[in-house]
């Protein structure tokens, strides 16, 4: 084999602290080095140059650069590698910079520890076989998970393209927490008005498919060839019977049993329901857990007034898969609670605000809800506990988040920005009602976002007091909310006729199991995680997985919106090409080796590992082997490190290979 | 049981009676407490922002005599210095550094497993079927309002004891006597504490206002569990009379005084007769009653 | 033993995911650590193969560093798991080997822990210093003449 080396200064990056010509004189004298050099930009055209024209006049079949980590450039230099003719798999890369000149500052150490990278790498290189990328079709639909404005706006843009979408709600329908507000910030544009036409579209949308109080149970497979099991729950209503007309949940019974979730439990809602007048699909579901007949078989009212014959209580959950190419996540966020926690929780909850017993005091959602038009006061100002105008309102930033002590110490983005909103909306309606927010910050960094807060302070009056509250108890009907103005540095009380705390996004309780199933790692939050926080913010480690909305960080809707944009746009590049380019080091069976013991299955973590039956001319079976479907197969080696007589092997990471390596750096 | 039994130094001078009342109750419920030998004083008033080190090694001696003489639980009537023994021991168990200077300095190893118990977790350890079957007086007219302070359940990663912010360990043990509770919002808001000495006027301010929300909410009794409490809020009305005209005044009992009222012992036996603001059972409760309304 | 100018080698087995991009962000921070690491890439510690641990010792290194993704956020799902049911069989050979428990160190490091990967890798030189070289197989080959 004849194997050039190529040392990189990489500017004075590398070159300030190792000797790079010194590493490229070493290089020439390992065996079977035939040409080494250094250059100051290995990565640039002409430094790219340079190898591809030593390629040519040394008629080399093996290359090594030492340069920068591997993630940065391996792609750059196996590209040049395979234009100059040679198969980029025989190049390999020695790490000089992230792990050896940004890490000592002894030059003669440095130096010396670059030349032991580089020989081991020359050692790997000589054991490197040519490979050929695999393909695997695509399979050109995509799942989104979720159905708030982040899963409808990915549906929209991939099914607008041209794709099949299949879209899984968990609740009965789609609209997330945007249905829930009444106006948003910082054009108070009303929320439904700009979302229901969306969801509209989603509906009637041909290339949607939308399946609403349904989840997913598993995914299987791998990216461009996913396979997702998802569970129809049982609405007990046929949906195709359905006409919405509502009949059923006038005549339900149940009309003080079940708070609606909707309206953040402000109000009621009947046994059988739909969530909210404008839910897609409009198509009610029954709660079964405070429906009379599925108690205790008394009841069938809605069943008899329904003049569709539409419902059925012997409906049952069902499953059903899927073949997906991309997954799209946009599972959404919850809203931090104050209640009392479990003594091992690590977050706890705010005992000062009264721990969630008093009526008055409210989080966002709630006071949303108020707001709104279409809620439960219908949009007049009332105070939960006994319907009177509140005169005085006091909102709290910074509830559960910036608060290492009983919640999260991530900032949730859009308190600020919702609280101002809060205050200017309840001021627009109520004209001699004082409002006062207790802030830590401001943090308005969007676009009219800072002008919206001077609003709030210089048009609409809002009071703001630059400290926490450190007390909020009843007293008269009134509650007195103690707190510190630190700007002026005196304490200060206020006997407020209702309280708004803005709490803190959290990620849904259920998300770490979600990403378990699916695939994707997710933070010690329950936020999932992306590739890159610069650089590739919505794809995950996961290939074929795409992050969208609030379930990655807290965040406001436009910044949802493109969010979820990029990820369908990142999903559709997949489906550009009919085959997906695979990396091909996979794991290989040596048929001749291998006694048929299957540990290897036991332990792959994608099933790419079949049994195959190796036959005589006559057709007799002579034995079992295992056998690698290398489109499944993902790399990982585990089964190289079970077999007992190392007859499957991991091609790039050979036994032989790692053994050089070892051999090779001393 | 053997429980050890640190008084703490008010236990002999401001707090005679809450000794007095708890021994009393004690040896009623045959419950053997046993005064730790030889013990010093803890280092929660001046100590601790004085010299840190002083005041682990205060606490420290006491920790390491518990050991020697074999208390695996050890009683501090008084919030502070159960505060004031628990943090130091949290700090010796936590640093192996800081542990091997104080054993040096006290000259005793201190192993740090004595649970350290206040007067509420004693009575539990106690428990409601025994205290119940000693209860001779009906408590009923008796409304209670009470009053934790800020050392009893703070703070919380340390005393793991209750909740730090709606207690209700007092409450229950209130009610198996058969006592009242009311359901008020200052139970651990601050009575201004040791500003009772060089800033009187702050701890008549603010203990003025925990006796009126007590009352606001139908109390008319408080029950506490510190010394410090008991002074601000019962010998401080005296002052509170002078500042505030119309003050009426309202009983502060001991936890261990108003089971032993229970139990049906007297004032006289259980020392209330040395309260400032004096506590007739059941006449002057009655008297109060009319003042509230 | 006078170990004031014995310089340890280490090898270090880690999986591309994590540890490796774990010590790429040491570099891009500039954070400063020993250098007698040797650092061998495997797309995952399910890869590795308790040879290669006795490889490494027979070769010469005097201390070797297995480090992987933490449990449950493993690349393949479980590799890593595999690896550490490997490990807790493996290190009840170590005494039968003659491998002191001390030159041998297992650890998670996270992609984002670039901090963590220095402080592994400075706490376990320092520990393999402490102990001075591995000579045991060393000894062994001269006796059988093996060409390494």
């Amino acid at each position: 084999m004849k194997i050039g080396v190529f040392i990189c200064h990489c500017g004075e990056n590398i070159g300030r602290t190792v000797d790079c010509a010194r590493v490229a004189k070493a290089a020439a004298f390992f065996t079977n080095v035939v040409y080494s050099v250094d250059n100051k930009y290995m990565c640039s055209d002409p430094g790219q140059n340079i190898i591809k024209q030593a390629v040519k006049d040394y008629k080399l079949d093996g290359v090594v650069v030492g340069s920068c980590s591997p993630h940065m450039h391996e792609k750059t230099f196996r590209k040049a590698v395979s234009d100059a003719g040679v198969n980029p798999f025989l190049c390999e890369i020695a790490n000089l910079r992230e792990h050896v000149s940004w890490v000592h500052e002894d030059k003669e150490v440095a130096t010396g520890k670059a030349i032991d990278l580089v020989r081991f790498a020359v050692e790997k290189v000589k054991r490197n076989s040519p490979l050929t990328t695999i393909k695997v079709p695509v399979t050109k639909r995509t799942l989104v998970i979720g159905g708030g404005i982040s899963g409808i706006q990915a549906a929209l843009d991939v099914a607008n393209a041209g794709y099949e979408v299949v879209l899984v709600e968990k609740e009965p329908s789609i609209g997330g927490h945007m249905s829930q507000l009444s106006e948003t910030f910082p054009t108070l544009d009303c929320s439904q008005c700009i979302l229901t036409p969306r969801m509209v579209e989603v509906y009637q949308h041909p290339k949607i498919k939308l399946m609403t109080y349904a989840e997913v149970e598993s995914v299987e497979g791998f990216i461009g060839n996913f396979k997702v099991t998802i569970k129809q729950k049982a609405r007990y209503v046929d949906a195709d019977k359905c006409s919405g007309c509502g009949t059923c949940m006038q005549k339900c019974p149940i009309k003080k049993k079940a708070f609606s979730e909707f309206d953040e439990k402000l109000a009621f809602r009947s046994a059988i329901y739909v969530p909210f007048p404008q839910a897609v699909p409009n198509i009610p579901v029954i709660d079964t857990s405070v429906c009379t007949y599925f108690k205790n078989g008394k009841c069938s009212m809605c069943q008899k007034v329904c003049d569709r014959e539409a419902i059925f209580f012997d409906q049952k959950d069902e499953l059903i898969t899927e073949d997906v190419g991309a997954i799209i996540v946009a599972t959404g966020y919850k809203l931090y609670t104050i209640d009392k926690k479990p003594e091992e929780s690590e977050i706890k909850g705010y005992g000062e605000y009264g721990y969630g017993k008093y009526k008055d005091v409210i989080d966002g959602l709630q006071f949303e809800r108020i707001a709104s038009a279409s809620g439960p006061t219908s949009g007049e100002f009332k105070r939960p506990s006994d319907g009177k105008e509140p005169k005085k309102i006091v909102f709290i930033q910074c509830v559960g988040s910036r608060d290492e002590s009983k919640g999260f110490s991530y900032c949730s983005k859009i308190c600020c920005m919702y609280t101002a909103k809060h205050a200017m909306l309840y001021k627009h309606k109520v004209h001699d009602g004082e409002a006062y927010v207790f802030y830590m910050d401001i943090r308005a960094g969007g676009k009219m976002y800072e002008e919206f807060v001077r609003r709030a302070i210089e048009e609409d009056g809002v009071k703001y007091i630059r400290g926490r509250v450190s007390r909020i108890y009843e007293q008269n009907g009134k509650y007195i909310v103690k707190g510190e103005d630190t700007l002026a540095g005196v304490p200060v009380e206020i006997d407020a006729d209702m309280v708004v705390l803005a709490t803190a996004m959290v990620a849904q309780p259920e998300a770490s199991k979600l990403a378990q199933t699916i695939g994707i790692p997710y933070d010690k939050y329950g936020y999932f995680v992306e590739v890159h926080p610069k650089l590739r913010p919505v794809e995950s480690s996961s290939g074929g997985i795409f992050l969208a909305g609030a379930c990655h960080s807290p965040r406001d809707i436009p910044e949802c919106v493109s969010m979820a944009s990029a990820a369908a746009a990142k999903a559709m590049v997949l489906f550009g090409s009919d085959m997906l380019e695979r990396e091909p080091t996979v794991a290989k069976v040596n048929e001749l080796l291998c006694a048929g013991c299957f540990y290897c299955r036991k332990v792959c973590a994608y099933n790419a590992i079949e049994i195959k039956d190796i036959r005589d001319r006559s057709g007799n079976l002579i034995k079992q082997v295992a056998y690698v479907n290398d489109g499944l197969c993902q790399g990982c080696g585990t089964c190289n490190a079970t077999c007992p007589s190392k007859s499957v092997e991991l091609i790039g990471y050979t036994d032989e290979q790692i053994f050089a390596e070892i051999s090779a750096l001393y | 049981m053997q429980i050890g039994y640190y008084p703490g130094c008010s236990q002999t001078g401001t707090a005679k009676e809450y000794d007095k009342s708890l021994r009393l109750v004690m040896n009623k419920l045959s419950a053997g407490i046993l005064e730790l030998n030889d013990w010093s004083c803890c280092g929660a008033t001046s100590a601790h922002v004085t010299s840190h080190r002083l005041s682990l090694a205060l606490s420290g001696r006491n920790l390491a005599l518990a050991e020697k003489q074999g208390f695996k639980e050890m009683l501090a009537p008084c919030a502070a210095c159960y505060n004031r023994l628990l943090i130091s021991q949290h700090e010796l168990n936590n640093s192996p550094k800081v542990k091997a200077d104080i054993e040096e300095i006290v000259d005793c190893k201190i192993k740090g497993d004595t649970e350290i118990i206040n007067i509420i977790q004693l009575f539990q350890k106690i428990g409601k079927e025994k205290i119940s079957e000693n209860i001779k007086n009906d408590l009923s007219i008796l409304k209670a309002a009470c009053y934790y302070g800020c050392l009893l359940v703070r703070p919380h990663d340390i005393t793991h004891f209750d909740d730090a912010e709606e207690p209700v360990s007092m409450e229950e043990l209130v009610k198996t006597v058969g006592a009242e509770t009311v359901n008020w919002n200052f139970k651990t808001e601050c009575c201004g504490a040791a500003h009772s000495v060089a800033r009187k006027e702050i701890v008549v301010n603010l203990s003025k206002k925990i006796i009126e929300d007590a009352r606001t909410h139908g109390a008319n009794v408080i029950i506490v569990a510190c010394p410090m409490c008991h002074t601000n809020l019962d010998m401080r009305q005296r002052a509170m009379k002078r500042e505030y005209k119309d003050h009426s005044e309202m009983p502060v009992l001991y936890l261990p005084e108003l089971i032993g009222l229970a139990m049906g012992f007297d004032n006289k036996q259980l020392g209330i007769d040395l309260h400032t603001v004096k506590f007739k059972f059941p006449e002057l409760v009655k008297k109060s009653e009319e003042i509230t309304v | 033993m006078d170990n004031n100018n014995f310089e340890p080698k280490i090898i270090a087995f880690v999986c591309n995911w994590c540890t490796y991009t774990g010590a790429d962000l040491a570099g891009t921070s500039r954070l400063k650590y020993q250098p007698n690491i040797r650092m061998i890439k495997l797309p995952c510690t399910g890869r590795i193969d308790p040879v290669f641990i006795i490889k490494a010792f027979e070769k010469g290194a005097d201390g070797v560093l297995v480090s992987g993704c933490h449990p449950g956020d493993c690349h393949y799902n479980a590799g890593n798991f595999h690896a550490r049911r490997r490990w807790i069989m493996f290190h009840k050979l170590l005494d039968y080997l003659g491998i002191d428990d001390n030159r041998l160190h297992f650890s998670w490091v996270s992609a984002s822990e670039g901090k963590k990967f220095v402080d592994v890798v400075d706490g376990f030189v320092n520990k393999v210093k402490a102990k001075g070289p591995f000579i045991r197989y060393a000894e062994i080959n001269k006796e059988f003449v093996i060409n390494g």
